[in-house]
């Protein structure tokens, strides 16, 4: 035990020593792992860029439980890490009990909006106004009528993504049949890819020939069935074109990886406040590469990109769901 | 709200949702029977899951997959075995290791032979279990409702669905016809009777151990060949645990174990069909329908309904002389 002691001991205040020379930006990755293939990924890929571009270092710490949150948080602040960007709504609470106590250290909170600490810049994305571009794809590329959606965990977040896609189905068409499903209320529902493929299957049966999937890992599961059934899919966050390329019409990007990089980037400079990356910040998004291209048409293009131009000039406004925690254009 | 084809559709999912369940069910039974309890059987499916994915991805062969997924939930039992039967543990805790293990060793191996976060690349072509078209299945799709009924709800299922069900009377006819069988259900009552008879106790259990195994192994391999095409991180999701519920449900019975697999499998079906049910004004919420499984388990294990007793020497390991 005292071995253990002081060998910890040792390591903490190495630690402490090389954090305190380079302040060294550091980066906690929410529960869903470094490798989601979407949200933790995509700023993996915006810190990787940082790192490659500069011959900077960064730090990282993968959570593996909730009671991890604060401990990684005091941890990288100790050590003399600034910026430390954390990633998801659920580090707001350990945010607002830890920043206080280190004023000359800046924090970045991906997915957080609503803390008055002065020393963190908080990054919300409207999630809603990309939604809604897809969900004009979604509906322009409908034969049958009927589209679908495929939530994660039951959650505000997703209601958010699923509202504004309604939106935008409804805008191209109005008597569009909209089937918007929940995979679970539990965490589990992120990675249940067998539930999400029963509900891809269920809503082809009631006529949807394009599911949006905003459900973490069993989303894989949805745009696995929605290939093999011969239906259009939809992914989330990240690009995920290519996981099926010509069966998937595109992606809701959420540029993340912009975020990082830019908090990297400005390092212990970094503008503090609150921030909302929509599609004026190209913080939204869909995705348009070779493995989609066939799928969309010029006409589909041409609406979605003059309904962004809308969106940012502000004749064009998408209901946000937290506005009234209620959607106009579907009903969960 | 309910018409014929949406009915068949809801079983149909009911019986590709059912089929997990049953296998790792029956696994548990013969565990169990044998005096072993099991709630390991989640950590084996999703071990196998890996297994049979991570090998069908490499070598493109879905039967090199489903026996790497055997072996590797093989290995689990054991280890399961050695713990709870020759050193004679808690088995209980033996198996919850077991399901802390599976869940971190998985997601562990898969990012060392893979880089993809825990996840095996997705399955093409022969990597996976197709659907089987049963002989006339399109021909007799016209026919009033049998039609439908032959070619939706038992035509198209991948092979291992058809074993599984299998795999119901076969587990009545050992457990009840042969000699093993029997031996294996005294075993979980009274061992000591087993023993005095001249017949290896350690031995039956193994072998009642080492069947779990395999069914469990089969069970991963439909999650992850059959009904997903590539394994991802905890893809089990709870099922074992809803398995070993079915088991009680079932009172440790083989066809009853198959019907409370199926009434488990149809308030899933039902729950991802219509999520929030409508009855006439009284709303029932998706998480009522979820929690079904495990309310009816704790209402049979309450004696509401029956009794459920379990074999009476589960969950004690074996000593021969004091």
């Amino acid at each position: 035990m005292t071995l253990m002691k002081s060998l910890m001991g040792a390591a903490a205040s190495i630690a402490l020593t090389a954090g305190a020379a380079l302040a060294e930006p550091a980066l906690i990755f929410d529960l869903g792992g470094k490798f989601d293939k979407s949200f933790n990924e995509a700023a993996f890929g915006g810190a990787t860029r940082w790192a490659e571009e500069t011959g900077g270092t960064f730090r990282e710490i993968e959570l593996q439980s909730e009671a991890q949150r604060e401990q990684a948080l005091r941890r990288f602040a100790e050590a003399g890490a600034n910026p430390v960007i954390t990633m998801g709504f659920a580090m707001a609470d350990p945010l607002s009990a830890v920043a206080p106590d280190y004023p000359d250290t800046k924090f970045v909170a991906v997915d957080v909006n609503w803390l008055d600490t002065p020393n963190i810049r908080q990054i919300a994305f409207a999630e809603h106004e990309g939604s809604y571009l897809v969900g004009m794809m979604a509906a322009a590329a409908s034969k049958s009528g009927t589209v679908g959606f495929v939530g994660g965990m039951d959650i505000p977040l997703i209601r958010h993504f699923g509202c504004g896609y309604a939106q935008g189905a409804k805008a191209v068409n109005p008597d569009i049949n909209i089937v918007a499903n929940m995979t679970g209320t539990t965490p589990a529902a992120w990675n249940d890819p067998v539930k999400g493929s029963e509900l891809t299957k269920a809503q082809i049966s009631q006529g949807a020939d394009v599911v949006f999937a905003a459900a973490g890992g069993t989303g894989v599961g949805v745009l696995q069935t929605a290939a093999d059934e011969g239906i259009l899919s939809i992914g989330v966050d990240s690009n995920q074109n290519h996981l099926h390329p010509g069966k998937v019409l595109t992606s809701m990007l959420k540029r993340v990886d912009v975020a990082v990089y830019d908090a990297m980037k400005a390092g212990t400079e970094v503008e503090t406040g609150v921030f909302t990356m929509g599609l004026a910040e190209d913080g939204v998004g869909y995705a348009l590469d070779d493995n989609n291209a066939a799928l969309v048409s010029a006409d589909m293009k041409a609406a979605v990109d003059a309904a962004r131009e809308k969106i940012i000039s502000g004749d064009l406004k998408v209901v946000s769901y937290y506005e009234n925690d209620s959607c106009p254009a579907v009903k969960f | 709200m309910m018409d014929f084809l949406t009915l068949i559709q809801v079983l149909d999912s009911t019986v590709r949702l059912a089929t997990p369940l049953l296998l790792a069910c029956l696994a548990g039974l013969y565990s169990e029977r044998a005096g072993i309890f099991d709630i390991g059987l989640e950590g084996k499916m999703l071990m196998a899951a890996f297994f049979s994915a991570a090998v069908a991805a490499v070598t493109g062969s879905v039967w090199l997959g489903l026996l790497a997924g055997i072996a590797s939930s093989l290995a689990l039992s054991g280890l399961h075995g050695l713990a709870s039967i020759t050193f004679r543990g808690n088995q209980l805790i033996s198996g919850v290791a077991i399901n802390f293990l599976a869940a971190g060793l998985t997601v562990l191996i898969a990012q060392d032979w893979f880089q993809q976060g825990g996840r095996t690349p997705s399955l093409m072509g022969g990597g996976r279990f197709n659907a089987i078209t049963l002989p006339f299945a399109d021909s007799l799709a016209e026919v009033p409702a049998l039609g439908p009924i032959y070619s939706e709800l038992l035509s198209g299922h991948s092979i291992l669905v058809y074993f599984a069900f299998l795999a119901v009377p076969a587990t009545w006819w050992i457990l009840y016809r042969t000699r093993f069988g029997l031996r294996l259900r005294a075993v979980g009552e009274n061992p000591a009777a087993v023993d005095t008879a001249g017949v290896s106790v350690v031995g039956l259990r193994y072998a009642a151990v080492a069947i779990c195994g395999l069914l469990c192994g089969i069970a991963g391999a439909y999650l992850a060949t059959a009904l997903q095409a590539g394994f991802v991180k905890d893809m089990t999701a709870g099922r074992g645990f809803i398995a070993l519920a079915a088991l009680i449900f079932a009172k440790w019975r083989p066809w009853q174990a198959m019907w409370a697999c199926l009434l488990f499998g149809l308030l899933q079906a039902v729950a991802l069909r219509f999520q929030n049910i409508d009855l006439g004004g009284v709303v029932i919420p998706v998480q009522v329908m979820d929690a079904l499984p495990y309310i009816l388990t704790v209402v049979i294990l309450a004696g509401f309904v029956g009794k459920a007793i379990p074999p009476r020497a589960g969950g004690d390991p074996y000593v021969k002389e004091r």
